[in-house]
């Protein structure tokens, strides 16, 4: 995965997560529910995420595990952007 | 669940047949106000139905009700980690009388069946910016899953 798309998420998390501490601050495979985030900035994070890369997140992947991490989004991105 | 006996004895109890499951949830109008600034009716069709988004009219305080009963519900539901349940599966259906009520469609009522969870209920209420959920749900007596694939 490229570092660009890692500091796009991260922005990404930054404009719609709502976390209490600073995007900067998390590591990559932390979990941003333990961190902080709610299950309503989940989903804006989601609808970011389609702004920011083109894609659109079908029903089957809006899981937890999907958006528990910045790196289990990074996959979820990769996947979309390949399929 | 538990119950004290209704004969008063000090320290009796009975258990209920009927377990139950109870699932709470808190949401924030200004938070919903803010998902609407920033994506507008992408936001509204991946979360509410079309009957919602009409009982509500774009009201942040009702939304944001909406939604708590929508979580509320999943808590009850209890899917796995790796398990998507549309919230658009979950509607909040306004009875004639004013009180509402649950109707469940797609993967929410098929993991509802298989839970063995039947007459869901649940209930509203908001005070200022916040809005809140409580559903509640019955388990087949016997505690076994109804027979779907």
């Amino acid at each position: 995965m490229s570092p660009d798309m890692e500091e796009t998420i991260r922005t990404v998390l930054g404009e719609h997560g709502r976390l209490p501490v600073p995007v900067q601050q998390l590591g990559e495979a932390d979990d941003l529910y333990q961190a902080g985030m709610s299950s309503h900035a989940s989903i804006s994070v989601m609808l970011g995420l389609e702004d920011a890369f083109d894609v659109e997140f079908p029903d089957h992947m809006l899981t937890r595990e999907v958006f528990a991490s910045i790196s289990s989004m990074k996959t979820a991105v990769g996947e979309l952007l390949a399929s | 669940m538990t119950v004290a006996s209704p004969t008063g004895a000090p320290g009796s109890v009975h258990t209920l047949a009927m377990a139950q499951r109870v699932g709470i949830d808190l949401a924030s109008a200004q938070r919903v106000r803010e998902a609407l600034e920033a994506h507008g009716a992408r936001y509204l069709d991946r979360i509410f139905t079309a009957a919602e988004q009409g009982d509500c009219a774009g009201d942040p305080v009702r939304l944001a009700a909406r939604y708590a009963a929508k979580e509320a519900t999943v808590k009850v539901l209890r899917p796995d980690p790796d398990t998507a349940i549309p919230l658009r599966d979950i509607e909040v259906v306004r009875a004639p009388s004013g009180h509402t009520e649950l109707m469940l469609t797609g993967l929410a009522a098929h993991r509802a069946q298989v839970q063995g969870l039947r007459d869901l209920a649940v209930s509203l209420s908001h005070e200022g910016d916040l809005a809140t959920a409580v559903v509640i749900a019955t388990l087949q007596p016997d505690g076994s899953a109804a027979d779907v694939p």
